[in-house]
């Protein structure tokens, strides 16, 4: 399955200026949106084996081929409330860029739901919240279908909290 | 030349360093007045191929300062001049000045000219000096012939070998140098040429005459000449009158020119390899490879052909054969597989293995060097330095274990006199020793010297805040105290050690490699710091435990026991921490799902599970799983490449079922296990 959405989502890239294809999908009632072209592959929901002492959302590690890769929670990431897993659930395999080069990272979310052509201009600004709400790791809002999609700064969610997961770690 | 030079560079660099390292070791090694003249010899060659790359390459500095020192060399293997401990001296420290023009040309800046020129002057010196006994030699000679040659120029007698061109020389290119140096005439010479029912097209059988006229030096010629002076004859006569020009031609008819006795000791197999050689010049380190390990890799890769084109075949002929026949022929051929696939494995992993003495191989000039400078009287004594282990481990032990010698000599060898008083011998030894045992390679540095100072090193942790004044602590953990990051040593701080890395930094560099370090010492007899380093740093042999449904891997060499034990055995301190008592000692309990958090372990009385009894840093601790299962050789995969280091976890590995198992750092884990209890403590104080 991954390597067929990989491909088309590739033959169309073509046409478009890079970053402007995202793949959506939900958590709950909301979707999301990622930068099409950090998404490595997409697995079905498998049991990983959980790092000690970690953060709740660190789910553990899974075996790609070959390379250990951290699996993590987007729902607990954002401090949403948890879901069972279910045959729909979803690791979606992310390049994460940070200083010392690309790591490989998977997100757990609800389902897959489809790919968005959007271009930078529609691309709107996130309104700000109470500081009890996360924003810091969306970088927009797009919307299709009537529907507002969040797209979600790979980067950010993924690497900037390196130092407070650690912090987090030690605390436990 | 059409060839750019500059993607030889770095292999030049590269055997220039390790001739340095050849001269710099037999230097040490030669006695003044009873040199070997075979010692001699290898650091002549050394500084030889330093020299002809050096002029090959266009690092006329290189070459001319090497050629001093070469000269030098020559009439001492010649027995022209006599060793003498000045002279080895001179040498040892143009090594240094050589290694630095080298290693700031390497990086293209610009070497300490003011440096060369001293120390050349010096070796000149010496040259000049009382020179040897009838220095009638070839210096000499070429000498006045440089004098003479510099205004009129040279006459070339040019007679290729006929397997020359074979060998990748061509007389064109010589020839096309040549000219570049000055005005060129050329003369050929036919005579040789057979008839062509005879001609062998590879051979070369043409010889040439050369009249180069200007104000050049026989160095330049003999750079020209340098890959394929044990290919031809050939003799380069300054032009001074046409007497001497006859005479110069009607001794080439006789091979036994001066030139080729020179040459006689470079080895022209080397040069060849070295030439033809494709490494970019990109900063990618390579590694040399013994040719039988390459060999026996060839032939494995030879068997698992022979096996995969025997299983394929098994594949395609269906009829004929039965079906119980075809299975058991299947399962022969899976069975090789496996076999060879596991030797391959091996084979490849002993690419990565080089002798310990690359590392080695730089303390008799530290110990030699730092003995004088301190007043001490120092031996060194080396024993397995053709221990293999891994090049990462060579390169990042470097630096460790010089701290750790530095120390050895400085604070723990004393000074001669006190030496005699205390009734040792007047000459402290160092032991560097390097063997394997168990599942690792292990590393002594020992000294016979005073000792390490248990009091010293304990009212210095009280000052510094790093354990509390009445703690009573055994006599190895007072020892163990150096290796914290907080502790100071600055009031024995002294020109030798005391800078640069540190304890806590040694130890942990030594971590990193997955190994541990321990000390041992005995007041006023010596000390001895013992590193423990895996074989490899891919594989490890991990022995699978479970806890709840989390299966870990224990690093097998760790491992001292596994045990079941009966409550009885088994003691709270201050109703918290456990212990046992495993024969006369006891040892605490780490409850691995307490560390670990595991939710659902089967088994919380201690009697119910299993106790692995596991060594790090000089601590044994019990570790307290739930069970274990097989033994296994497992591949070391990094956490860190995705995610990031994980305290009491070293590592990942993925079991046969696809699933991923972490791998155990039992260091940490003691480490975390004992701050749990600290912060336990802490809190209730506070």
């Amino acid at each position: 399955m991954s390597e067929e959405t990989t491909n088309q989502f590739d033959a169309e890239a073509g046409d478009e200026k890079p970053g402007d294809e995202y793949l959506t999908f939900i958590l709950g009632e909301e979707d999301y949106g990622v930068d099409i072209l950090r998404v490595q592959e997409l697995r079905g929901w498998e049991v990983v084996t959980r790092i000690p002492n970690s953060p709740d959302y660190v789910k553990g590690v899974l075996n790609l081929r070959g390379a250990i890769v951290p699996v993590f929670d987007l729902r607990q990431r954002l401090g949403m409330e948890e879901m069972p897993y279910s045959k729909e659930t979803v690791v979606i395999v992310l390049r994460v860029n940070n200083q010392t080069g690309q790591r490989s990272m998977g997100i757990v979310v609800d389902a897959v739901s489809d790919v968005l052509n959007a271009h930078t201009e529609t691309i709107r600004n996130t309104p700000e919240f109470s500081h009890e709400i996360t924003t810091e790791f969306i970088s927009g809002l797009a919307e299709a279908d009537g529907k507002m999609i969040m797209l979600l700064d790979v980067d950010k969610l993924l690497n900037d909290d390196s130092e407070s997961k650690y912090d987090d770690a030690e605390v436990v | 030349m059409s060839i750019d030079m500059a993607q030889f560079h770095q292999v030049f660099f590269e055997e220039s360093f390790e001739g340095l390292d050849v001269m710099e070791s037999g230097l040490l090694n030669m006695d003044p007045g009873a040199a070997d003249p075979e010692e001699i010899n290898s650091i002549f060659r050394a500084a030889h191929s330093i020299k002809g790359g050096g002029g090959t390459f266009g690092f006329s500095h290189i070459s001319d300062f090497t050629h001093v020192m070469e000269t030098l060399l020559d009439e001492m293997r010649d027995g022209r001049r006599p060793v003498t401990s000045d002279a080895l001296n001179v040498l040892l420290r143009s090594v240094d000045v050589l290694r630095e023009m080298l290693a700031a040309t390497s990086e293209g800046a610009d070497h300490d000219v003011e440096q060369a020129n001293l120390q050349q002057q010096e070796l000149e010196k010496i040259l000049s000096g009382e020179a040897g006994a009838s220095p009638v030699g070839k210096t000499e000679s070429t000498a006045s012939a440089e004098t003479m040659g510099q205004s009129l120029g040279w006459h070339i007698v040019f007679r290729p070998l006929p397997h020359m061109l074979r060998t990748g020389n061509d007389s064109l290119r010589i020839i096309r140098e040549l000219e570049e140096l000055g005005d060129l005439q050329v003369e050929g010479d036919v005579s040789a040429l057979p008839s062509i029912d005879e001609f062998e097209p590879e051979d070369s059988y043409l010889s040439w005459n050369l009249h180069l006229h200007g104000d050049i030096s026989r160095e330049a010629i003999d750079d020209i000449f340098d890959w394929v002076e044990d290919d031809c004859e050939l003799a380069v006569m300054p032009i001074i009158d046409e007497a001497a020009v006859a005479k110069a031609e009607a001794a080439t008819s006789e091979p036994v020119a001066e030139t080729p006795k020179l040459q006689a000791v470079a080895k022209p197999e080397d040069r060849r390899k070295s030439d033809r050689r494709q490494t970019s010049a990109a900063a990618s380190s390579s590694i040399r490879v013994d040719i039988n390990k390459i060999d026996t890799l060839i032939n494995m890769v030879g068997e698992l052909v022979i096996t995969q084109s025997m299983l394929s075949m098994l594949g395609e002929e269906s009829e004929g054969t039965s079906v119980a026949d075809r299975e058991e022929r299947m399962r022969d051929g899976l069975a090789q597989l496996e076999r060879h696939t596991r030797e391959l494995q091996e084979s490849v992993m002993q690419i990565r293995m080089l002798p310990i003495s690359f590392t080695f191989s730089r303390f008799p000039r530290l110990v030699h060097d730092l003995s004088s400078k301190m007043g001490k009287k120092i031996e060194l004594k080396m024993s397995g330095e053709n221990t293999e282990v891994d090049k990462t481990v060579i390169e990042k032990i470097g630096d460790p274990l010089v701290h750790l010698v530095r120390n050895s000599l400085d604070h723990g060898l004393e000074m001669p006199e006190e030496r005699i008083a205390a009734g040792k011998p007047e000459v402290g030894t160092v032991q560097l020793n390097a063997f394997h045992k168990g599942g690792n390679i292990v590393i002594e540095i020992r000294d016979d010297g005073r000792g390490l100072n248990r009091d010293r090193i304990l009212s210095k942790a009280i000052e510094n805040g790093l354990v509390p004044e009445d703690h009573a602590l055994s006599d190895q953990q007072i020892y163990e105290l150096i290796f914290q990051p907080g502790f100071s040593t600055a009031d024995v701080v002294s020109d030798v050690s005391g800078r640069g890395v540190g304890m806590d930094v040694v130890r942990r560099n030594i971590n990193e490699l997955g190994g541990g370090v321990e000390i041992e010492s005995t007041p006023g007899e010596g000390s001895a710091i013992v590193i423990r380093l895996p074989l490899t740093l891919a594989i490890l042999d991990g022995q699978t435990v479970i806890v709840g449904d989390e299966t870990y891997i224990v690093p097998l060499v760790s491992i001292v026991e596994s045990i079941q034990v009966s409550s009885e055995k088994i003691n709270r301190v201050a109703g918290r921490g456990e212990t046992f008592k495993l024969r006369d000692e006891y040892l605490p309990v780490v409850r691995l799902h307490e560390v670990f958090g595991v939710a659902n372990a089967k088994t919380k009385e201690l009697d119910e599970g299993l106790l692995v009894v596991v060594e790090g840093e000089g601590r044994r601790c019990g570790l307290f799983v739930d069970d274990l299962m097989g033994q296994q050789q497992v591949v070391i995969k990094s956490l860190e490449a995705n995610y990031g280091k994980v305290d009491g976890i070293s590592g990942a590995t993925i079991l046969g079922d696809g699933s991923v198992a972490l791998i155990l750092d039992i260091q940490g884990l003691m480490r975390l296990a004992r701050e749990g209890r600290y912060d336990t403590e802490l809190r209730q104080i506070a």
